[in-house]
């Protein structure tokens, strides 16, 4: 918790003296993601001549945004302490929900939307109060929620509209004010900027703010050290990590929110397998799997190596047989560079 | 739960209009209201360099590969540059036609399995001028969506020929394999097949579990003795079948759709009856073609009706001649 604090407050102009510029910024968890994101971004755009095109660079922010959105919420969970393997599969659930209110109940998209939220911070909540209540590890629990969902997505969606995907919320009452929201597009010159960019980058804000500028952000940082310790000082331990997985739910309605909106119809199977992808991009990003230490804009740029690397390996017309290998090595390579950093800057804190 | 904000949100609080300015800037558009009517904008006749196509099957599936062979094949025959990608996920296809869009391709091969997802992208290729063909699943989709044409196998149809084949050989209760939940092609197809037959059930395995899948399909032939026919939707999920209705000892036929080097040697042993072939060479060969002749003569095929590629079907009378192309991987 003390660690977190003092990464906060080493942010320029609050020092008068103390550390070095160098010194300051190597201590920051998102330094070692930032250098790696810079290496991708320079990589690929000497390499190949579309990916600096306007068009170009929305796509790459496009694919990057909505695992951006969640890796954000996901690496304050996981600052937290504990992981939420329910998260990939929340994006299709939500979608699902609202689609199936809007296309076969007739709602309006908006109460479709309201009822879908409802439900996944339900979820979130239930996944919170069972790991503190029980005392299980999160990775169970949650792992529970994701099967239940995979299932419940798949048997529900059947069993209402007799196949395996629900489509036609383009024609369902308040889909265009909904969509205006979720799913509209900027543009910026050539460049069309999907709204969930800006989601994005809005919801990091926030995130980044409440994790070093508030009490809270102090409790996710003390839960996720010394759960005991944090206790003992007063901290509400419970409702911290309970507030953390609804965080994460939310993340999921979002995302599923921008999903269905955009692409108007959502599968059954939808989401399965991309929790690993979050978790990938928050450790890029600095998070550590043993919880205490991270940061949100350092997860926003994990997803934004991830988003540039997916893409960029298409720009660059390598064979997709090899893309999960360079992906992989890609990876690997952001958190040996992150991992060293890190020694680094706790080296400089003694 | 209260915060309490410390100093530092006074500093962020005047970023709050910028930020909410830049959200709702002017050159904001709804997804309703930002595609043009999907018409394709004139193009003059010119050279076919370089085609993207992406599907939605998953990396190192069989049936996809074929597609890809097809296409680089054609790409090689013609002189043209084909890049082939694959997602799974329609969000992530989608984003990959993008890419392509903003590459600059000449023009774009797309499997279509779920046309929604894919249509803003879709139309977005079409306004800049790329020519779409797409293959496979979305036959009633593409002219809408202003593709100059589609390449595929009806799937309903299909399903029915299948299910009418199997009906004939005197068989009484069919079930059908689902291999991925989230296919609609798949589900198409097994409702074609069950329509035609008369009498089935369905049953959902997982494609990436080969164990379970056996399992599950022998269960079901032992919960229920009266099922004589199973038909499944997949190569490899054949011989898991072919395997399960051995264990079970239920003596049920098996037929199956795809190829594999497995299918033809239980189609030669008298294990499989048949296996109906899409001939998704075809699928990945024939789009190429299509933009090849409408870049440089701006022709069309049928005004945009759906060439069909399949249903073929492979028995013990034509297994040995198709045998030696399986194994090449272009059937």
């Amino acid at each position: 918790m003390t660690v977190a604090t003092k990464t906060s407050e080493a942010a320029p102009g609050s020092q008068p003296k103390g550390p070095t510029l160098m010194q300051r910024l190597v201590v920051r968890p998102e330094i070692g993601a930032a250098l790696g994101a810079l290496l991708v971004f320079v990589f690929f755009s000497i390499i190949t001549d579309r990916f600096l095109s306007p068009l170009g660079i929305a796509t790459w922010l496009d694919d990057s945004s909505t695992l951006g959105i969640m890796a954000v919420a996901v690496a304050l969970l996981m600052i937290g302490g504990e992981f939420d393997l329910s998260a990939g599969v929340m994006t299709a659930s939500t979608a699902l929900v609202t689609a199936l209110l809007a296309v076969h109940a007739g709602w309006n998209v908006w109460f479709a939307l309201l009822a879908s939220l409802v439900l996944a911070l339900l979820v979130g909540a239930f996944n919170g109060w069972l790991v503190m209540r029980t005392g299980l590890p999160s990775f169970i629990v949650t792992l529970g929620t994701f099967l239940a969902l995979q299932g419940l997505n798949l048997g529900v969606t059947r069993l209402v509209t007799g196949t395996v995907q629900v489509s036609g919320i383009r024609s369902a009452d308040g889909y265009n004010s909904a969509g205006w929201v979720f799913a509209s597009t900027l543009n910026i010159g050539d460049a069309r900027i999907q709204a969930s960019v800006v989601w994005w980058i809005v919801l990091t804000a926030i995130a980044a703010i409440v994790l070093v500028r508030t009490k809270f952000g102090n409790w996710i940082f003390a839960v996720g050290g010394s759960l005991t310790n944090a206790r003992a000082v007063g901290v509400p331990a419970d409702r911290t990590k309970i507030v953390l997985f609804m965080t994460t739910a939310f993340a999921g309605w979002v995302v599923g929110s921008c999903s269905i909106l955009r692409f108007t119809s959502v599968q059954a199977n939808q989401g399965v397998g991309l929790e690993l992808h979050y978790i990938i991009a928050a450790v890029v990003g600095g998070c550590l799997l043993t919880g205490g230490f991270g940061s949100a804009i350092g997860a926003a740029i994990g997803a934004l190596i991830f988003g540039m690397a997916r893409q960029g390996i298409v720009f660059a017309r390598w064979d997709s047989d090899w893309f999960m290998l360079f992906l992989g090595v890609l990876l690997l390579a952001a958190v040996l560079v992150n991992n060293r950093f890190q020694k680094r800057a706790e080296r400089v804190r003694r | 739960m209260s915060l309490r904000v410390r100093r530092g949100w006074q500093r962020s609080r005047r970023l709050l209009p910028w930020l909410a300015a830049a959200t709702v800037l002017a050159a904001c558009s709804g997804p309703g209201a930002d595609v043009p009517a999907p018409t394709q904008s004139p193009v003059a006749a010119g050279k076919l360099n370089s085609v993207a196509v992406v599907t939605h099957g998953s990396p190192g599936d069989a049936f996809w590969n074929v597609v890809k062979n097809g296409a680089e094949a054609a790409g090689k025959d013609l002189g043209v540059r084909v890049e082939y990608n694959s997602a799974g996920d329609p969000g992530q296809q989608a984003k990959l036609i993008d890419n392509a869009v903003a590459q600059g391709v000449d023009g774009l091969v797309v499997s279509m399995a779920n046309p929604d997802a894919l249509r803003p992208s879709l139309e977005k290729a079409v306004a800049a001028g790329i020519p779409v063909v797409t293959i496979n699943s979305g036959e009633s989709e593409s002219s809408k969506y202003g593709a100059i044409g589609h390449v595929g196998q009806s799937e309903s149809l299909a399903g029915q020929a299948a299910g009418k084949r199997l009906a004939d050989s005197g068989r009484k209760k069919l079930l059908c394999v689902i291999h991925e939940a989230g296919n609609i092609g798949a589900n198409q197809r097994c409702e074609g097949a069950t329509k035609a037959f008369g009498n089935g059930t369905t049953l959902q395995v997982d494609i990436n579990n080969p164990t379970d899948a056996q399992s599950r399909i022998k269960g079901a032939l032992e919960a229920d003795r009266s099922i004589d026919a199973v038909l499944t939707l997949n190569s490899q999920v054949a011989a898991r079948a072919v395997d399960g209705v051995k264990e079970s000892q239920s003596g049920a036929t098996v037929a199956t759709f795809d190829l594999n080097t497995d299918v033809v040697e239980a189609i030669r042993a008298g294990k499989l009856l048949f296996a109906v072939d899409q001939q998704q060479y075809e699928q990945g060969y024939l789009p190429v073609v299509l933009l090849q002749a409408y870049r440089t003569n701006l022709n069309t095929v049928g005004g945009g009706a759906p060439v069909q590629t399949g249903p073929a079907f492979v028995d013990k009378n034509n297994v040995d001649a198709v045998a030696a192309l399986v194994a090449q991987g272009t059937r």
